[in-house]
């Protein structure tokens, strides 16, 4: 029985390596989840025939309960969420695969107490594996509450770092200390999973919401590498094959976030906006914002030869995207070439602005990364600026000192001419002042998303 | 069994192939990707069922309890999210083979 378990184990992770592999196109991503879920399945029931497992029906009847509550609490929030809301989801079940880790390290630690005899070496992979699995978790949950709007506000006490750095050093000597003792004493194994869930919390709450997209995916990460040395410490190669995959990834997955936010991973972690003195730099800006109307916007547009639109998280809010597509299937049928370009960050994650657009029915191919089109914006009539703001704004050209300096950008302003849907006249999300909006070429649309973008349609469908 | 060295030779292979997989991925493909690695690090549910399994006390039983609920949302909730998000994606050049719903 033991050999058809690995078997399919093996499959498995096969299998998880190809869905992957297949995530990675747009055509094949969704078998790609598809097998793997499959493989997830058997996985699952075959982990029934384990050697022991059955041997005690009332734990058998526990796994079966536990199962089902998991997942029936996991299946109709998935369904329920809005896309606006997903990354604080994925940050939540990411927390609780961070928690699953943790608890399978607990279960043997607790285990190891009551005089259960484990090498050193599994002991420390144990307890490294609850260390991040741990931190994984209730960091997750803070960057859920965050993202949630549940706590608003950005605690950072006095040498926040400092304190964070005792807890870390006070955590691993306490994982050490149970790694190396035989039968290290309950208090021991309680005290060092209460600093390390306290830890994932304090070095969660000084990031700000901007930077929380990245540090999802680095719990991502995290959880993957808790459950690969949990595997080594069941013996489980699907276990150490998957976690590890999704550690490797994920870490890739960071970076490339990081690097396209112009925020170097330490900086998110250790530092974070404004602190560093980049709202002191406060400078004045030459020109001034030239308002707009509707229908003169939709003149323009209509009569373009090629128009790119930039969507922000700001056209999400408003849950604009389905006027969005609208406007864009009446300009394609006038012979407007429509294209959107996505900045790396637009939305609260990679690709999340992409998954919003799809959403509404706007086709993967018309959207167009930032290296592509930004060469095409010197020959486009009109770049109409959707709730983006610091995406858009030249300073992180032109100016050394500004604290978005070096992000790339979307060049905006090198359109003939540039049309911002904006609320109201302030700042961004980094409280930036934005020199497009002040520049020749560009015009102010006021007002709430989805009412701006229902003025431009009725503008241009009045013109035919 | 897999025993030391074999154990860090599946460790470091495993650490490459999740890197390869992942370099050519476009940016579009970033959040659904973040999900669906988020729903195969799932697999914790089958060590999480094992160590219920091999549950002896109350407290052990609690504790796994626990493990298997949260493994098995994770799994569920990654794969939920996963498939909302990618069914969405179409092209304009109409359905393609291989986008089989």
């Amino acid at each position: 029985m033991s050999v058809f378990v690995q078997i399919v184990y093996f499959v498995a992770a096969a299998v998880f390596i190809l869905g992957l592999k297949k995530m990675s196109s747009p055509v094949t991503a969704r078998g790609g989840i598809v097998w793997a879920g499959m493989a997830m399945v058997a996985a699952t029931l075959v982990a029934f025939l384990e050697p022991g497992v059955l041997d005690h029906m009332s734990n058998v009847v526990l796994i079966v309960l536990a199962i089902a509550a998991g997942s029936a609490v996991a299946y109709v929030t998935a369904k329920r969420v809005a896309m606006t809301d997903m990354p604080q989801m994925i940050a939540i079940y990411n927390g609780m695969g961070g928690g699953a880790a943790a608890a399978i390290a607990a279960v043997e630690l607790v285990r190891v107490t009551g005089g259960h005899h484990l090498s050193t070496i599994t002991l420390s992979l144990a307890v490294t594996g609850a260390l991040i699995g741990a931190v994984s978790f209730s960091g997750s949950a803070i960057a859920f509450a965050k993202l949630q709007g549940l706590i608003k506000k950005t605690i950072r006490l006095p040498l926040h770092q400092m304190l964070n750095l005792v807890l870390f050093g006070a955590t691993v000597v306490v994982g050490v200390l149970i790694s190396m003792n035989d039968q290290p004493s309950a208090a021991l194994v309680l005290a060092f999973f209460v600093m390390a869930l306290v830890f994932g919390i304090t070095v969660t709450t000084p990031i700000g919401g901007a930077d929380m997209p990245v540090v999802i995916s680095l719990f991502n990460a995290f959880t993957g590498l808790a459950v690969a040395l949990e595997g080594f410490v069941l013996n489980n190669a699907a276990m150490i094959i998957a976690g590890t995959v999704v550690g490797s990834s994920g870490t890739l997955l960071t970076q490339l976030m990081a690097k396209a936010m112009n925020r170097p991973i330490t900086n998110v972690l250790f530092s974070s906006f404004g602190s560093d003195g980049g709202a002191a730099a406060e400078e004045s800006v030459e020109g001034s914002m030239k308002e707009i109307e509707g229908n003169d916007a939709a003149v323009m547009m209509a009569y373009a030869s090629k128009v790119i639109i930039i969507p922000g998280y700001g056209m999400a809010v408003a849950q604009a995207q389905h006027k969005v597509q609208e406007l864009t299937k009446l300009l394609e049928e006038r012979g407007v070439e429509v294209k959107f370009a996505i900045h790396p960050v637009a939305g609260r994650m990679p690709g999340h602005m992409n998954v919003l657009l799809a959403e509404a029915g706007v086709e993967y191919d018309k959207i167009v990364d930032l290296e592509d089109v930004n060469p095409e914006f010197p020959n486009t009539d009109v770049a109409l600026v959707i709730g983006a703001n610091d995406v858009v704004n030249p300073v992180a050209r032109s100016n050394p000192d500004s604290p978005i300096y070096g992000m790339p950008i979307l060049d905006a302003d090198r359109a003939r001419n540039c049309i911002v849907i904006k609320r109201g006249k302030g700042s961004g999300f980094s409280g930036i002042e934005n020199h497009l909006f002040y520049a020749d070429n560009t015009r102010m649309l006021y007002g709430d998303g989805q009412k701006a973008v229902a003025a431009l349609i009725s503008g241009v469908k009045a013109l035919s | 069994m897999i025993e030391g060295f074999t154990a860090l030779y599946i460790f470091m292979l495993s650490a490459f192939t999740g890197y390869e997989v992942i370099s050519r991925v476009p940016v579009i493909l970033h959040t659904p990707l973040m999900s669906g690695s988020n729903f195969v690090h799932g697999i914790v549910l089958v060590g999480a069922m094992v160590a219920l399994g091999h549950a002896e006390t109350t407290l052990e039983q609690a504790i796994g309890f626990f493990g298997v609920a949260l493994a098995a949302g994770n799994a569920m909730g990654g794969y939920i999210a996963t498939v909302r998000m990618l069914e969405m994606f179409k092209s304009s050049r109409g359905p393609q083979q291989g986008a089989t719903k």
